[in-house]
């Protein structure tokens, strides 16, 4: 019941009719979904829904503090993110170890390619903390959309996008504001080098994209990356279910398709998977960066 | 066509996932804060400290290595020194020996004119000398030649030819022998001169 389908948002139903070829029209009504499967098993094709980003509740029904699959899911990413982190920095030494290698080389890229690279030493230096957290909780809950059993992203609810950037967008006021209050507005909303006139165009432009749209883009991102991820996985996996044990002769052939597709979009995955992770570490560095530079 | 096959199995009004759910932030912001907290005090620190601990070595890895070159500069410096110090003293030793041969060289050979002259010397005294006691002997002697041959002369008879010749003969014969005796006479002279 609560896996079945429903009226999803549009872009689901867009991405739903591009991915689905004529010939699986009809095959559809009688597939199986293999994440999901329906409760009745009446051999019946179910289409992935955008009700599997909203399971039963397991824990603390009916309070603020709800716990479902998806928050259990969440907890494993931060507690695998905690402890391999925490034995790669436990005993440190000048000459590392291999674990010591791993953590280092992680946190080195943050510390190095996004936050020195963008913002100097000093200004690196003070938000690294920030920065590390958000690369990090972004990529270990985006990875668990293709780990067997887990199979979706803890960031393809909207709570953990919308928070950092919420974050993201509350940091780079707040470095503005303290650095020069003044400045900071007027380089964001009255851009140096604009003739005065233009002013009138370029303000509520300005406005809207540093104000509004930044941590809506930020937020929207990262988690329709990983909800379209999730069904495109979803959608082939079932197919290939489909194809595989309901459909008869010929049609079996085409689940082969579904299934390289399945698992070539798997490794896909795990390339948007660090590339959303570190998109939205970077642009949250930029915009940081932004709001401390003395001059557009 | 897909919309349609899915709208059909629609029992229920399906939650927009653009609105979060209370439990969706609280629960992202608990574990947003624990990841923070993790790497801010634990994480972060522990690598900046292996950060610093690693320059640092290597800093005392180049500070090491700039002593050393130093000092092995400051030896070379020194044994550059020293031979410089050492052939100054060579050279100056060659002087000193160059001169110190000249020197003897110029005594010597002042030793052997001032030897040269005062042999010539002593000869010219002793040749001088000698003259001298010729010149004596020889007064004397012609005079008592002259006496004698005068006296031979009146002695005897002119007159004779035979007699002549050998009266003249014999003086010649001994004005010899006197001068025989006077320059043995003088050699003796001159050797007791010498003496």
């Amino acid at each position: 019941m609560l896996y079945s389908v429903v009226n999803p948002p549009p872009f689901v139903d867009a991405r739903a009719e591009l991915t689905a070829p004529k010939q699986e029209k009809a095959l559809l009504e009688t597939a199986v979904n293999l994440l999901v499967p329906s409760a009745t098993g009446d051999g019946e094709f179910h289409g992935p829904s955008i009700n599997e980003f909203f399971p039963d509740v397991i824990f603390f029904a009916d309070t603020p503090f709800e716990i479902n699959r998806i928050i259990l899911i969440r907890f494993l990413s931060v507690a695998v993110l905690m402890l391999v982190f925490w034995l790669g920095t436990r005993r440190m030494k000048v000459i590392p170890t291999r674990m010591q290698s791993i953590a280092e080389m992680g946190l080195d890229f943050v510390r190095v390619n996004i936050a020195e690279d963008l913002l100097g030493k000093k200004d690196g230096r003070r938000f690294l903390p920030l920065l590390t957290t958000i690369f990090f909780m972004v990529l270990f809950m985006n990875v668990t959309g293709i780990i067997p059993f887990l199979n979706i992203a803890g960031t393809s609810v909207i709570g953990v996008p919308l928070l950092l950037g919420v974050i993201s967008y509350g940091t780079f006021i707040y470095a503005g504001v303290k650095k020069s209050p003044a400045k900071f507005f007027r380089n964001s909303l009255f851009p140096p080098g604009v003739p005065p006139a233009l002013y009138i165009i370029v303000t509520p432009i300005e406005f809207i994209s540093t104000f509004l749209v930044r941590p809506v883009t930020l937020t929207l991102r990262l988690m329709m990356n990983m909800i379209v991820g999730h069904l495109l996985l979803v959608l082939f996996f079932s197919a290939t279910h489909f194809f595989f044990f309901t459909a008869d002769g010929g049609f079996k052939l085409f689940g082969a398709g579904t299934l390289v597709f399945g698992f070539a979009f798997t490794l896909f995955e795990v390339l948007i998977a660090v590339l959303q992770a570190y998109i939205f570490a970077l642009l949250t560095a930029v915009y940081i960066q932004l709001a401390l530079a003395e001059e557009h | 066509m897909l919309h349609a096959v899915i709208a059909a199995a629609t029992e229920e009004a399906a939650p927009n996932p653009l609105i979060p759910e209370i439990y969706d932030i609280i629960w992202s912001a608990v574990c947003f804060v624990v990841i923070l907290f993790f790497f801010w005090k634990f994480a972060l620190p522990k690598m900046q400290k292996l950060l610093d601990d690693r320059a640092e070595a290597i800093e005392g890895n180049i500070a090491k290595a700039d002593d050393a070159q130093r000092k092995a500069e400051a030896a070379l410096e020194q044994y550059t020194a020293q031979l410089v110090g050492a052939r100054a003293e060579a050279g100056q030793i060659r002087d000193q020996a160059r001169t110190d041969g000249q020197r003897i060289v110029a005594e010597h050979k002042e030793q052997a004119s001032a030897e040269a002259n005062r042999i010539a010397a002593t000869a010219k005294t002793q040749i001088e000398a000698e003259r001298q006691a010729a010149v004596v002997s020889l007064r004397s002697e012609v005079g008592t030649l002259a006496i004698d041959l005068a006296s031979g002369v009146i002695g005897e008879s002119l007159t004779d030819d035979a007699k002549a010749s050998a009266i003249v003969d014999r003086f010649l014969a001994e004005l010899e022998a006197t001068e025989l005796e006077a320059t043995s006479n003088a050699s003796t002279a001159s050797t007791a001169g010498k003496n």
